[in-house]
């Protein structure tokens, strides 16, 4: 099993604890220096840079958090002027700021290695042809994938999402053997393969890097069984970097973590506490070599939890355990992060509809689908058929512009969702 | 080879090292480089035990040397070539460079001396030619070979090298340069403090940029060499007054 950079991913703990501490302290000096934010953050906390002695003292450190980045929107947050950006990324949110991350040239550099290292471990060498199945956008996957790929010098297909028949034309055609997406289109396509009687054994295709969402241990097996490769996991936080943070060697027992580029704690939700090494808890990332956008200490609201102990494929580096949950409610469809407060933000801008809604998640054939329920105002007659289809449409056009995907909207009579709350305001049937 | 973790320095009541964290593998040629009183001297001086380090390690081949005297240090294989020189200007060049071996000149045989002695010459061919010549009458290059000659007495493992291309014309810098690569490749480990960024970039490997007594940058050479503050720094620019935009702070 190759290993892409061996001096870092097997460097021993004592030499990368000193490297994790130079360019934890040359972070924090930029982001203290550069970053108005992380200024008025240290000076509020009265702390200075040179409080941090040691990797413990990280958690003298504030946190980071999304709503941080959303009230940096867009350029606040930047370490270095704009010239200095030479590409840009963003989440997904319309209505609400999104989140903007911006990369230096240095940056890119890092994060195609970082994706290099994540794909090699996973198998994929100079000689796979790589399908990109992810979106080729302002989502960080599609491009962040794209170049680590190139960077190991694979033949990489930018075939990006959708028109699932062309992706299996070009699956067979172009004699791809990695596949890169999310697991649930993984399973889309083997559908979709199946009704176009296409079989599996016929392919090249020999493994599949899955991120972007939770990838079960069912799905996973059903991944590996029905497109007949082995199915790794990934991990990125568009916010941090994107793909790279993390993934699966072939011995697929945990995330190694690309640690010379980033700092990862568990810390307990609510006590904020640093978890220590085993144990459960949210994941907390600090970056150590970004410019553009040096982040301290942000709070994924990812569960996972992190070994050191060495792994048997010769890796050195930490690796963290799969993420299947969240510490709030965000939820995932299609690769797309959706918050139901941004869908709760845009129906209070819609008249004739309460901002009470429930959200269903279902899978059918392989393909996610989100179902909107929404009140409808008691005023609003629901015999007036024209108007409710245009209403329909107004609330499917307004979330598409948001999230990027068209729900099924349901409308429903006053009052019927009365009961719907935190518990049971989003419904995941999908199997997991 | 050699590791610092959270050195502070203070210069009276001056605090001049904020916690300097860095490391120099065995083979390595590493840079410092920063502006003007940033503390980049300092951090050799407080390594090679010139001032005392108020916290922080130093660790030089596993082992702890915080507030090692400096013959220790050179007795060790870590030998410094400060800035300025300080040579013995009445002195001979051959006498200058009998000093650099004096640590351990009662010890060691007169063919080990003598053997030293020709390899600094092979270094430096122009100190065999003027060896019988008065330090204070050479050129500043020469002196500066002299220095880094004086310094390879010593037999040092690993150089720090102190602003070697200061007050040189930039074709002397380019040759003091070029001994310092060879001086690599024969297996001396070199730690350089350079206010002249590209030449310092251009024959390290890696390299920290420091500012007001803390290290704001490290990577390898090339990637620093490429990253525009870097060329503002070097070109001397303040950050803030090129700002695209005002900020709010």
């Amino acid at each position: 099993m190759p290993i892409w950079n061996r001096k870092i991913e097997r460097m021993d703990r004592a030499e990368m604890d000193q490297l994790q501490l130079e360019r934890l302290q040359a972070t924090v000096n930029r982001a203290y220096r550069d970053v108005p934010f992380y200024h008025r953050k240290f000076t509020a906390f009265n702390i200075v840079p040179e409080d941090v002695q040691s990797l413990q003292d990280i958690v003298k450190l504030p946190f980071t958090t999304r709503d941080d980045l959303r009230d940096g929107y867009p350029y606040e947050m930047f370490a270095v002027p704009l010239r200095e950006i030479v590409r840009i990324h963003s989440s997904s949110g319309a209505t609400s700021r999104p989140i903007v991350v911006g990369y230096t040239k240095n940056d890119l550099k890092h994060w195609a290695e970082q994706v290099a290292r994540v794909m090699s471990a996973a198998g994929v060498t100079k000689d796979d042809v790589v399908q990109i199945a992810f979106d080729y956008g302002l989502f960080t996957g599609g491009f962040g994938m794209h170049y680590g790929a190139e960077r190991l010098g694979a033949s990489v297909i930018p075939v990006s999402l959708g028109n699932t028949e062309r992706q299996v034309q070009i699956m067979q055609d172009f004699r791809s053997t990695a596949l890169v997406s999310t697991p649930s289109y993984a399973l889309y396509l083997a559908e979709v393969m199946s009704r176009m009687g296409v079989s599996p054994a016929g392919l090249c295709l020999r493994v599949g890097l899955f991120g972007a969402e939770p990838m079960s241990d069912r799905m996973r097996s059903e991944i590996e069984n029905r497109l007949g490769i082995t199915a790794t996991d990934n991990y990125g936080v568009s916010a941090v970097m994107g793909p790279g943070i993390a993934g699966e060697c072939e011995l697929k027992n945990g995330l190694h973590i690309n640690e010379d580029h980033f700092l990862v704690e568990v810390i307990d939700p609510e006590t904020l506490n640093v978890l220590p090494e085993g144990e459960s808890g949210e994941l907390v990332i600090t970056t150590l070599t970004k410019e553009g956008l040096p982040m301290i200490r942000y709070r994924t609201h990812d569960v996972s939890s992190i070994t050191r102990e060495p792994c048997k494929c010769g890796r050195t580096t930490a690796r963290m355990s799969p993420v299947r949950n969240r510490t709030d409610d965000m939820f995932i469809v299609r690769g797309v992060n959706v918050y139901p407060s941004e869908i709760e933000a845009l129906l209070y801008d819609i008249e004739h509809v309460e901002p009470r809604y429930q959200i269903v998640l279902e899978r059918e054939r392989g393909l996610d689908y989100l179902t909107l329920k929404v009140e409808l105002s008691g005023e609003m007659i629901s015999d007036q058929m024209q108007k409710l289809v245009e209403l329909e449409e107004t609330i499917k056009h307004r979330v598409h512009a948001v999230i990027g995907l068209t729900p099924r909207v349901r409308l429903v009579e006053a009052k019927t969702l009365e009961n719907v709350d935190r518990s049971n305001r989003v419904i995941d049937l999908r199997e997991r | 080879m050699l590791k610092l973790q959270s050195v502070v320095t203070y210069y009276g009541r001056i605090l001049a090292l904020r916690g300097i964290s860095l490391h120099v593998d065995a083979g390595e040629i590493v840079a410092i480089v920063g502006p003007n009183g940033a503390g980049k001297t300092t951090v050799l001086n407080t390594i090679s035990g010139v001032v005392p380090a108020r916290s922080g390690r130093i660790i030089f081949d596993g082992h702890d040397v915080t507030g090692f005297p400096t013959e220790k240090l050179v007795r060790m294989g870590l030998t410094q070539v400060p800035e300025g020189r300080q040579l013995f200007a009445g002195m001979t060049v051959l006498e200058n460079l009998v000093l650099g071996a004096y640590r351990r000149s009662r010890a060691a045989k007169k063919k080990e001396m003598a053997d030293d002695l020709e390899r600094v010459y092979d270094v430096f061919p122009i100190l065999r030619e003027r060896r019988n010549q008065l330090a204070g009458t050479l050129s500043g290059g020469e002196q500066q070979m002299l220095a880094i000659g004086r310094a390879l007495m010593s037999r040092p493992r690993m150089l720090l090298l102190d602003e070697p291309s200061m007050g040189l014309a930039p074709m002397v810098v380019k040759e003091i340069f070029r001994v310092i690569a060879d001086l690599r490749k024969e297996g001396t480990t070199v730690l350089i403090v350079e206010q002249n960024a590209k030449a310092a970039l251009g024959i390290a490997k890696r390299a920290y940029v420091m500012e007001t007594g803390r290290v704001v940058m490290e990577g390898t050479a090339s990637e620093l060499a490429r990253n525009p503050e870097i060329q503002r720094a070097y070109l001397g620019k303040g950050y803030r007054q090129i700002m695209d935009q005002p900020r709010k702070v």
